[in-house]
């Protein structure tokens, strides 16, 4: 079948790209970069973190669950999309209990690399130093539930193949608790113990902050040469482009 | 005309922060033909002896000493910076901030796995500063005019900002500069 | 529960996972609890991880992996309860059980629960499912000495059941139905299966839509899509197969009309499915109850049954040809994001209630992937009629935009709670007259997601382009304190019901119920104020119509009762932090033994 080309403006500049791509994958292809926390290339867009929020014919979408159109006008890099994406920053930094200082992902974390680009000096919502408990009974894994983000990453990404009849899916190795401010992710105390060493590395390399960890690594990389020590977060170094290579790759 | 008037302090911090200011080096010649320090640790000025114009706070909130001091500054000081981490969010003091401080107290005093204290006595005298329930950020305390993030903020960040202060001049801070960690 | 009983009960759902919620109701009905190790093994057999199980488990209200007791107590603590002296019901259950909201005790357990849906009888509270009213201390007394002495809950009722059909051998309860004023819709004499038979069985699919759009008959859940445009989206849709949901998962603090409909008018509901299904090409149907109505599902298999006998439902329903058409019922567990479509299909699927992105929309992709039409109970009703008496009769009631009538939930500080129908484009006034109000300070449109409007807009039609509402009416009077004993309350039903999913939606109702306490303890400065209308800037961009609407309460009365706010803030200063040294010492000087001297 032959893809259809759509036409459609970001920030009035005129761009193209296949009809029904996501938007935010369609600004990739021209060169505009969209941040996001809770989107990877290659798995079912959660629209969970709202940071890729931008606005299409003046409504407020995700650019990671909504399809490119012919026609669209879309708007990404406004004052007020920024202050609103800053926003989600923040309230991030103050719902979980952050201690960057002491974190194996510092410098390597796109909450972190966000939060500079967007030149946060402080939060402006109060600090709520939620409680929120460390998981080290797993083997391999680290679970800090301090650092996530609950971006569901490791949920839609992280599944068990073992044993399964033909033509199921994979079982969810991480699974989302409880509901509102009580939420957390959950890994699963049977799987858990059986995670071979890639999936478990797997697992923290897609996490962005550093909620996951393979334990007994961290601090590897010396200040000054990690990834976001010199550069901002941007096309070029998000988790995203290694994700959209290996999805392409397949 | 007088020169601008410097306090700094630290409170719940490691005093991680100050050395980080020192490591503006040579530059701190500099600083002192543009400004004077009242009080501060560095030239150890121990109470206010005038208005100042400029007060840098390491650390959070932790007790009442804390507090007192913060207020102090505030009342004395025309423009009052958090300095690092701790004065931002607590920072590591702060990890103890979800858990009840009657179990800090305990752990410390009493259960602890290193604690001998037979006699299970606590710090009570009343000229002891009193343990707040949480660490707290020092803008939920007061109003603070401006944060520099870092542990510790970097010495270039310390300078480019001070520098900007005492000038009264806009800067546009380079990114390696803002820094969590 | 033995695991061979579990294996009984993951066979009678055919091992499919997709009925979860199904399993999970029938063991926690049998146990009053989910045993970790019983989700062990739901988990192997359903090819699942325990994690994943236990993903949706956690998220209903109604489900727990604890123990709940022999006897799960839920009492409301909606605005209305309030209203109507829940605090005393609430300190006499913990008085006569010795414990906390929250815990077990003498296998006994006590909860909270939001909006149970019975605003025209509170106090109210679920025991084990089953709904008891108009609760006074004494009941209390009486109910726990029955539960120490170990009633059946089914015996602990009063002698006098409720009106109408709440006193039917099939539904046995005390709730009571209150039709205050019936109209067109829900007053005319309904006969089964007639409208189908006799009119819809002469009509093609078409016919029926173009009758459904001639009426501009909109959907009543709340968000008002034009319900023919909603039928030919579906009808155009490309799917194998095509699903009808009814929801009744009402869940807005102070509607109790689809309970009322449920009730009266069952039947017709589902007639009204029948129709869609038809419209739409649809070939199975599910009603989406909420756990709060489980009482009534016997009632309404029944109705069900009766409809299969009488050639309503199943094959050749009203003798159309080449149509085949059934209904379910699918039990929700207690989550208000449910009544969100997407969500609710989502739940019937066995997961977890969060909304879902769209595009795709249910009428293209719904339930398990196949184009869905999901209504609101009363808009199906309303579609039997529209049928039965023409579009055009329909569209010359109410006003032009907003046809037809509403039936309306009235609930709070009035003499005569209960169901109004009205045709749309009645003043609030009108209304508070009807409904015998007094010394009205603020009427509640639409619930918590509505708005708190005052006198001053009491002469505002209630209909789509003006005062829109999903039919929650709570009035309240002048000897309350609108920001302590309405707003704090709704603030806290949004906290408590968001799915989590969402950033802003998980954190700004509880910083701007926070920014509320602040104001309450006379801290706040003009700051706040400010704070609070920039937050509240973050809710457009959640995902769905709970995200959008969890800040309405605080929004909406501070834009329509500023004084109040005003009143409260602290004057002449331009920094406040709000903290509180005395409370910040309190704890370790307790724990050390001293006194403070600060």
């Amino acid at each position: 079948m032959e893809k259809k080309i759509a036409h459609f403006t970001i920030d009035n500049k005129e761009c193209t790209a296949t009809t029904g791509v996501s938007i935010i994958n369609a600004a990739r292809e021209n060169g505009i970069f969209i941040p996001t926390l809770c989107h990877y290339e290659g798995v079912k867009p959660a629209g969970s973190c709202r940071v890729c929020t931008v606005k299409v014919n003046k409504r407020h979408l995700t650019a990671c669950t909504t399809p490119v159109a012919e026609g669209m006008e879309i708007e990404v890099d406004t004052a007020e999309l920024n202050d609103l994406r800053s926003s989600v920053i923040e309230l991030l930094f103050t719902e979980g209990n952050h201690y960057c200082p002491a974190c194996e992902k510092s410098g390597n974390c796109e909450l972190q690399a966000l939060a500079y680009r967007f030149g946060i000096m402080a939060p402006r919502f109060p600090y709520q130093f939620n409680e929120r408990d460390v998981d080290a009974s797993h083997p391999k894994i680290y679970h800090d539930h301090n650092r996530c983000i609950l971006c569901k990453r490791c949920i839609r990404i992280i599944k068990d193949e073992k044993d399964l009849p033909a033509g199921s899916q994979g079982r969810s190795i991480f699974a989302f608790n409880q509901r509102a401010k009580k939420v957390k992710i959950k890994l699963d105390d049977r799987l858990g113990k059986e995670l071979s060493d890639e999936l478990a590395q797997k697992a923290m390399d897609i996490c962005p902050v550093g909620s996951i960890l393979v334990k007994e690594t961290g601090f590897k990389t010396p200040i000054g040469q990690r990834k976001f020590d010199k550069e901002a977060i941007s096309l070029d170094n998000s988790i995203n482009l290694k994700a959209m290579k290996e999805a392409h790759h397949e | 005309m007088s020169k601008p008037v410097i306090a700094t302090t630290s409170l719940a911090g490691c005093f991680g922060c100050h050395m980080s200011f020192l490591d503006i080096d040579e530059r701190i010649l500099d600083l002192i033909e543009l400004v004077e320090f009242n009080k501060s640790p560095i030239d150890d000025i121990k109470s206010f002896t005038k208005d100042c114009d400029i007060g840098l706070i390491e650390g959070g909130c932790c007790n009442t000493e804390n507090i007192h001091i913060l207020k102090e500054f505030r009342k004395k000081c025309k423009i009052l910076v958090s300095f690092g981490e701790c004065a931002i969010m607590g920072g590591l003091p702060a990890m103890r901030n979800d858990i009840p401080v009657k179990e800090c107290l305990a752990e410390a005093y009493l259960s602890g796995p290193s604690t001998v204290n037979e006699e299970g006595i606590l710090p009570n005298d009343e000229e002891l500063p009193i343990i707040l329930d949480k660490v707290y950020p020092c803008h939920e305390i007061v109003k603070m005019d401006y944060h520099l993030p870092g542990c510790p903020p970097r010495a270039d960040l310390i300078w480019e900002v001070l520098h900007a202060l005492i000038l009264d001049v806009d800067i546009d801070l380079p990114y390696e500069l803002i820094k969590y960690d | 529960m033995t695991t061979q009983e579990i294996h009984g009960i993951l066979d009678k759902y055919k091992h499919d996972k997709t009925r979860l919620m199904d399993i999970l109701y029938d063991i926690q009905h049998k146990t009053n609890y989910i045993p970790m190790d019983k989700v062990d093994i739901i988990a192997d057999e359903l090819n699942m991880s325990s994690a994943d199980v236990e993903q949706t488990i956690s998220f209903y209200h109604f489900y727990s992996t604890k123990p709940r007791g022999k006897y799960s107590i839920c009492l409301n603590n909606s605005v209305v309860a309030n209203m109507k002296g829940r605090e005393f019901v609430a300190q006499a259950f913990k008085d006569e059980l010795g414990c906390e909201f929250g815990e077990v005790k003498d296998d006994i357990g006590l909860f909270e629960t939001s909006c149970i849906g019975m605003s025209d009888q509170e106090p109210a509270a679920l025991i084990n499912g089953k709904v008891f009213t108009n609760l006074t201390t004494y009941r209390v007394r009486e109910l726990i000495r029955d539960m120490r002495l170990g009633m059946k809950v089914d015996d602990m009722f009063a002698n006098t059941f409720g009106d109408s059909m709440n006193s039917s051998p099939l539904i046995k309860s005390c709730v009571r139905n209150s039709l205050k004023r019936t109209g067109p819709i829900l007053g005319q004499e309904y006969i089964p299966g007639k409208t189908l038979k006799k009119q819809v069985a002469l009509m093609s699919p078409q016919d029926v839509i173009n009758e459904l759009k001639k009426s501009h008959l909109r959907g009543r859940g709340g968000a008002g899509f034009p319900t023919g445009i909603k039928w030919e989206f579906a009808r155009k849709a490309k799917g194998e197969k095509k699903y009808v949901f009814c929801n009744a998962d009402e869940g807005e603090p102070g509607t109790f009309k689809d309970r009322v409909i449920l009730t009266e008018k069952p039947g017709m509901v589902f007639e009204g499915m029948v129709i869609a299904a038809y419209a739409i090409g649809a070939s199975e149907g599910i009603l989406y109850l909420r756990y709060e109505y489980r009482y009534l599902r016997k009632y309404l298999v029944d109705v069900l049954d009766k409809m299969r006998k009488n050639n309503s439902l199943g094959k050749n329903p009203g003798g159309i040809k080449d149509f085949e058409f059934d209904i379910r019922i699918q039990l929700g567990a207690g989550a208000y994001v449910c009544g969100e479509e997407s969500a609710l299909i989502e739940s019937a699927e066995g997961k977890r209630g969060e909304p879902r992105n769209r595009p795709p929309f249910p009428v293209e992709k719904g339930y398990l992937g196949f184009p869905t039409v999901v209504n609101n109970v009363e808009t199906l009703i309303a579609a039997v009629r529209i049928i039965q008496n023409g579009g055009e009769w329909y569209q010359k009631l109410g006003t032009k935009e907003s046809t037809g009538t509403k039936i309306l939930s009235v609930s709070g500080d009035c003499l005569f709670p209960g169901i109004y129908e009205l045709e749309w484009g009645f003043t609030v006034r009108t209304l508070l007259e009807m409904v015998g109000a007094r010394n009205t300070q603020a009427v509640q449109v639409g619930g918590p997601s509505g708005a708190l409007i005052g006198p001053e807009q009491f002469d505002r039609n209630v209909c789509y382009s003006d005062l829109a509402t999903g039919g929650s009416m709570i009035v309240i009077d002048n000897r309350r304190d609108l920001l302590k004993d309405v707003v704090l309350n709704f603030m806290e039903f949004f906290i408590e019901e968001s799915c989590g999913s969402c950033v802003p939606c998980r954190n700004i109702p509880t910083l701007l119920k926070q920014k509320l306490e602040k104001i309450l303890e006379g801290k706040a400065t003009n700051k706040d104020f400010d704070d609070i209308n920039n937050w509240a800037k973050m809710m457009p961009i959640n995902r769905c119509g709970l995200g959008h609407t969890a800040a309405n309460p605080i929004i909406t009365s501070l834009k329509n009762f500023r004084h109040l706010y005003r009143e409260r803030l602290k004057k002449d200063i331009e920094f406040e932090s709000g903290f509180c040294l005395d409370d910040a010492i309190r704890e370790s000087c307790e724990f050390v033994d001293r006194i403070p001297n600060i």
